[in-house]
C-alpha cells in the first residue's frame, strides 16, 4: 500500500540526477516535436486544421463529462472507477431505447428535442443509481482493503456490466437516427457541426453546474473533505458514506448524460464501446491532473483536440492509430508529469 | 555473491523446500505421462462412445491450450502475486512473443527479399524468409520480452500502483495495435502484415505419438501429443523457475515490496532494480506463452490479443490465490478448461436436457468479472492461498477498528503510572 512518489531511495544520488536531467531534456524533446507537428499541418491547410479543432471540441466535451467521474472518484476514495466506461455505454444503450422505442422519435422536431431531453434525464437517473449500486455492494466493503482489491473489483464489475450491454444489444454495432438538428454551416472556410453545438450547449450549463456544487454547496464542502481526509471529514460530523454515495451518483450522472449525447452524435453503439471511450476519458483526466475537476474538463478537450488533429489533417495518422496515440499520450504524461497539467503534485496518503 | 547484500538473518531451511524439489517434478511427470499414455496409446483404441465423451469434454488440443495459460498465467503470478504489480497489458507480451516467432519462423521475412536458414525447419515448397531452429526462436523471443519488459518498466514502475496498472494497459492496448497496422504504417515497412498476419509458421521437428505409433518428425496440425509434451515441459520448466526464485534472494525482496514497499527500501531492498526483474522475468513467461500460442494456432494475427487475455490471465491468478504457484496453475488450467470446453459443454448438455436454447460461452462475461468482484469481497486470497498473502490481504480490514479501542500499550503505561509505581 505504501508507496514513494520519488525515485527509488536506494539508487545512487548521481544517477538520479542524471536521469532527471535525462527526463527534462527528453520532454522538450518531445513537446518540440509535437509544435513543429502542429506548425506543420497549420501551414498546410489552416482551414483543416481549424475545422478538426473545432470537430475534436465537440468529442473532448463528451471526454470531459465522463472525465469528471472518473477525477470525482478518483479525487475522493482514490480508486480508478474502471467500470465507469461500460456506465457511458449502458447510457448510450439506454438512451437508444428512451429517444427510438419510447418516444418514437427519429428525427429532428418539437418531440425530437421533448425526447432528447427526457432522455437525458432518464438515462442521468439510470446511469448514476446503477454507480451508487455498485459503490453500495463492492467498493463500501472494500474501502480499507489493499489497493489491488478494489482495483480488481472494478475490472469485473466493468466486465459485469459489458455483460449486460452484450445480453442487451448483441455482440455487433447498433445503429439509431439522431434527432438532433444535423449538417454544418462554415465560418470563414471554417467547418462547425451543428450537433456538436448542441453537444457544448448542454455540457457547458453542466460544467458551471459542477464546479457550484463542489465549491459552493454544502454538499461539495463535505466532499471535498473527504477527499483531503475521510477520517478528519468523520470526526468533524461529515457523513462520509453518504458523500461517498453522492459523488458516485453525480459521477455516474455525467457518464449518463454524455452517453445520451454520443448516441445522438455518433450514431452507433456497441456493447465494449466502454473500454476505449472510459480510457479515451480516463486519459483527459490523467492529463488534466486527475482529481482537479477543472484539469478534468481541460484534459477532455485537449484529448478531443487530439484526436480531431489526429483524424483530420493532412500529416495526421488517421483513425487507426488514434488509441495508440492517445495512450502513447497518456504513458508520456504519466512518466514526466504524472500530476498531469492542473493536477497538485501526488501526495500518497501513507 | 552480487554487489548488493541483503541483511536477511541465517534461517534454518524452511521444511517445504526439500519436499517440493523432489515432490513436484515426480508429481508432474507422473501426471505428463499419464496423459501422454492415455491420449496416445489408450483413447484410440477405446469404444467409441468413451472416445467421443473425451474428446467433448477433455480434448487434448484444450489441454494444450489451457498449458499455454497456465504458462502466463504463472508469469503474470510473478508480477501481481509476488511483486505485487498490478499489470493489466500482460497480452502485450504474448503478442510480441509471438510474433517474434512468427518473423523468425515463417517465410514472411518482413515482405523483403531475403533468405536466412539456421538450423530451421522451412515448410516444403517455402521460398525465402527466416527460419530459425525453434529452441533459438524461443531464446529470441524470451530476450526481446525481458527487454521490452526493462523498457516499458524503467520509466513506469515508479508510478504509484493504480497509475501502473493503467500505463501497463495502454501498452497492453498499443503493441496488439501496433500489428493490427503495421502494415501500413506510413514509411512503407510491412511490420507485421496486418490483420492478415503472418503465417504459416514452420513446422517443429519433436517427437510425436499418434494412434500408438511412437515416431520423431515434423509435428503436424493434428499431433496433439507431441505438443502436450513440449508444452508441460515448458510449463515445468516455468514452476521451476517461480518456485527457485521465490525461495531466493529476489522472491524474498519482491515479496517484502508487495508486502511494504516503505519497509522494503528502508531494508535495503533496491525497489527498482527488484521490480524491473519481476517484470523481466514475468516477460520471459509471457513471451514462452506468446510463442507456444502462435505455435498452437501456426500463425500471428492481431486479433486474439486482445484486453480480455490480460483480464483472464489475471482473474486465473485471482482465482488460485496470488503468490502460490500452484493455485495459479490450477486456477490456470480450470479457469482455460471451463472457458473453451466446459462451459460451451455444459450449457449444451443443459440446453439438451431441458430443451432450452441459451447461448452459455456468452456468459463468460458475467462468470469472470463476477468471480472477480466475489473472490475480491470474500476470499481475497485465492482458493488455494499462501498462508502469507493472507495474513497480508486482511490485515488492512481491522485497520478501522484500530482508533476506537485503546492502544493497550498507553492503557498500561497509564495504569502503572495512576498506581504510582513509576521510579
Amino acid at each position: 500500500m505504501a508507496q514513494t512518489t520519488a525515485a527509488a531511495p536506494s539508487w545512487p544520488r548521481a544517477r538520479l540526477n542524471l536521469s532527471a536531467y535525462g527526463e527534462r531534456i527528453a520532454a522538450y524533446i518531445v513537446l518540440s516535436a509535437v509544435a513543429v507537428w502542429l506548425g506543420a499541418n497549420l501551414l498546410h491547410s489552416p482551414s483543416d486544421f481549424f475545422s478538426s479543432i473545432v470537430f475534436g471540441l465537440g468529442n473532448g466535451a463528451l471526454y470531459a463529462l465522463i472525465a469528471l467521474g472518473y477525477s470525482l472518484v478518483y479525487g475522493i476514495i482514490e480508486l480508478i472507477n474502471f467500470a465507469h466506461g461500460d456506465l457511458f455505454m449502458l447510457g448510450t444503450l439506454l438512451s437508444v431505447v428512451v429517444v427510438t422505442t419510447i418516444f418514437g422519435q427519429t428525427a429532428m422536431g418539437a418531440a425530437g428535442w421533448l425526447a432528447f431531453a427526457a432522455a437525458l434525464v432518464v438515462v442521468a437517473l439510470f446511469c448514476a443509481s446503477i454507480n451508487v449500486t455498485i459503490e453500495f455492494l463492492a467498493y463500501r466493503r472494500l474501502r480499507h482493503a489493499p489497493k489491488l482489491a478494489p482495483l480488481i473489483t472494478a475490472v469485473g464489475m466493468s466486465f459485469i456490466l459489458q455483460f449486460v450491454g452484450l445480453k442487451w444489444n448483441g455482440s455487433g454495432q447498433k445503429q439509431s437516427p439522431s434527432v438532433l438538428p444535423t449538417g454544418h454551416f462554415e465560418i470563414g472556410g471554417v467547418r462547425v457541426y451543428t450537433n456538436m453545438l448542441v453537444v457544448l450547449a448542454v455540457t457547458i450549463p453542466i460544467l458551471f453546474l459542477m464546479t457550484y456544487i463542489v465549491t459552493r454547496t454544502r454538499a461539495g464542502k463535505a466532499m471535498r473533505a473527504t477527499a483531503q481526509d475521510p477520517d478528519a471529514a468523520r470526526l468533524m460530523g461529515v457523513n462520509v458514506n453518504k458523500i461517498i454515495s453522492f459523488t458516485f451518483g453525480v459521477g455516474g450522472a455525467l457518464a449518463g448524460i454524455a452517453g445520451v449525447m454520443y448516441q445522438q452524435v455518433i450514431g452507433t453503439t456497441r456493447y465494449d464501446l466502454g473500454l476505449q471511450l472510459g480510457l479515451m476519458a480516463f486519459t483527459a483526466a490523467v492529463l488534466g491532473g486527475i482529481g482537479s475537476l477543472p484539469g478534468a474538463v481541460l484534459g477532455g478537450l485537449l484529448i478531443g483536440v487530439i484526436q480531431g488533429l489526429n483524424e483530420g489533417v493532412a500529416y495526421g495518422a488517421g483513425q487507426r492509430w488514434t488509441q495508440s496515440v492517445v495512450f502513447s499520450i497518456l504513458i508520456l504524461f504519466m512518466v514526466f508529469k504524472p500530476a498531469g497539467l492542473l493536477g497538485q503534485s501526488l501526495r500518497e496518503k501513507v | 555473491m552480487g554487489s548488493t547484500t541483503f541483511a536477511v538473518p541465517e534461517t534454518k531451511r524452511p521444511q517445504n523446500v526439500d519436499r517440493s524439489r523432489i515432490g513436484w517434478p515426480l508429481g508432474f511427470t507422473i501426471a505428463s505421462v499419464v496423459i501422454v499414455i492415455f491420449y496416445g496409446f489408450v483413447l484410440p483404441f477405446l469404444v467409441p462412445d468413451v472416445r467421443t465423451f473425451v474428446q467433448n469434454w477433455m480434448p487434448l488440443n484444450q489441454i494444450n491450450d489451457a498449458l499455454i495459460w497456465a504458462m502466463s498465467a504463472l508469469g503474470l503470478n510473478i508480477v501481481v502475486g509476488y511483486a505485487g504489480l498490478l499489470d493489466l497489458g500482460y497480452v502485450a507480451f504474448w503478442a510480441v512473443g509471438g510474433y517474434t516467432a512468427a518473423w523468425l519462423m515463417s517465410d514472411f521475412g518482413f515482405g523483403q527479399k531475403v533468405n536466412f536458414d539456421v538450423l530451421g525447419n522451412p515448410n516444403a515448397g517455402t521460398v525465402g524468409g527466416i527460419h530459425l531452429n525453434i529452441v533459438m526462436v524461443f531464446v529470441a523471443a524470451m530476450a526481446v520480452c525481458a527487454l521490452m519488459g526493462v523498457i516499458i518498466g524503467a520509466p513506469t514502475l515508479r508510478l504509484r500502483s493504480d497509475y501502473l496498472a493503467l500505463v501497463t494497459l495502454g501498452f497492453g492496448e498499443i503493441i496488439p495495435q501496433v500489428f493490427k497496422n503495421g502494415d501500413e504504417d506510413g514509411i512503407g515497412f510491412n511490420l507485421s502484415n496486418g490483420t492478415v498476419g503472418i503465417g504459416p509458421m514452420d513446422t517443429v521437428p519433436a517427437l510425436g505419438i499418434n494412434r500408438g505409433e511412437v515416431k520423431f518428425g515434423n509435428l503436424g496440425p493434428f499431433d496433439h501429443v507431441g505438443r502436450f509434451i513440449i508444452f508441460s515441459l515448458l510449463t515445468a520448466l516455468i514452476i521451476f523457475i517461480s518456485l527457485r526464485i521465490r525461495q531466493g534472494r529476489l522472491g524474498r525482496a519482491w515479496l517484502a515490496i508487495r508486502e511494504d514497499e516503505l519497509a522494503a527500501s528502508a531494508m535495503g531492498v533496491p525497489l527498482m532494480r527488484a521490480k524491473l526483474a519481476a517484470y523481466a522475468v514475468g516477460a520471459v513467461a509471457g513471451a514462452i506463452g506468446g510463442v507456444a500460442f502462435t505455435m498452437q494456432l501456426g500463425q500471428a494475427r492481431p486479433d486474439p490479443f486482445t484486453f480480455s487475455v490480460s483480464i483472464t490471465l489475471l482473474a486465473m491468478v485471482v482465482l488460485g490465490g496470488m503468490g502460490n504457484v500452484w493455485g495459479v496453475l490450477i486456477g490456470a488450467l480450470f479457469l482455460a478448461w471451463f472457458n473453451s470446453v466446459g462451459l460451451p459443454q455444459m450449457g449444451n448438455s443443459i440446453n439438451d436436457t431441458f430443451g432450452t436454447h441459451i447461448e452459455f460461452p456468452s456468459f463468460s462475461f458475467l462468470i469472470f468479472g463476477g468471480a472477480l468482484v466475489l473472490m475480491m469481497l470474500f476470499r481475497r486470497e485465492g482458493l488455494l492461498p499462501e498462508s502469507r498473502t493472507r495474513l497480508v490481504l486482511h490485515e488492512g480490514a481491522t485497520g478501522d477498528s484500530e482508533a476506537e479501542e485503546p492502544d493497550q500499550e498507553l492503557v498500561d503505561q497509564a495504569d502503572v503510572i495512576k498506581s504510582g509505581e513509576v521510579k
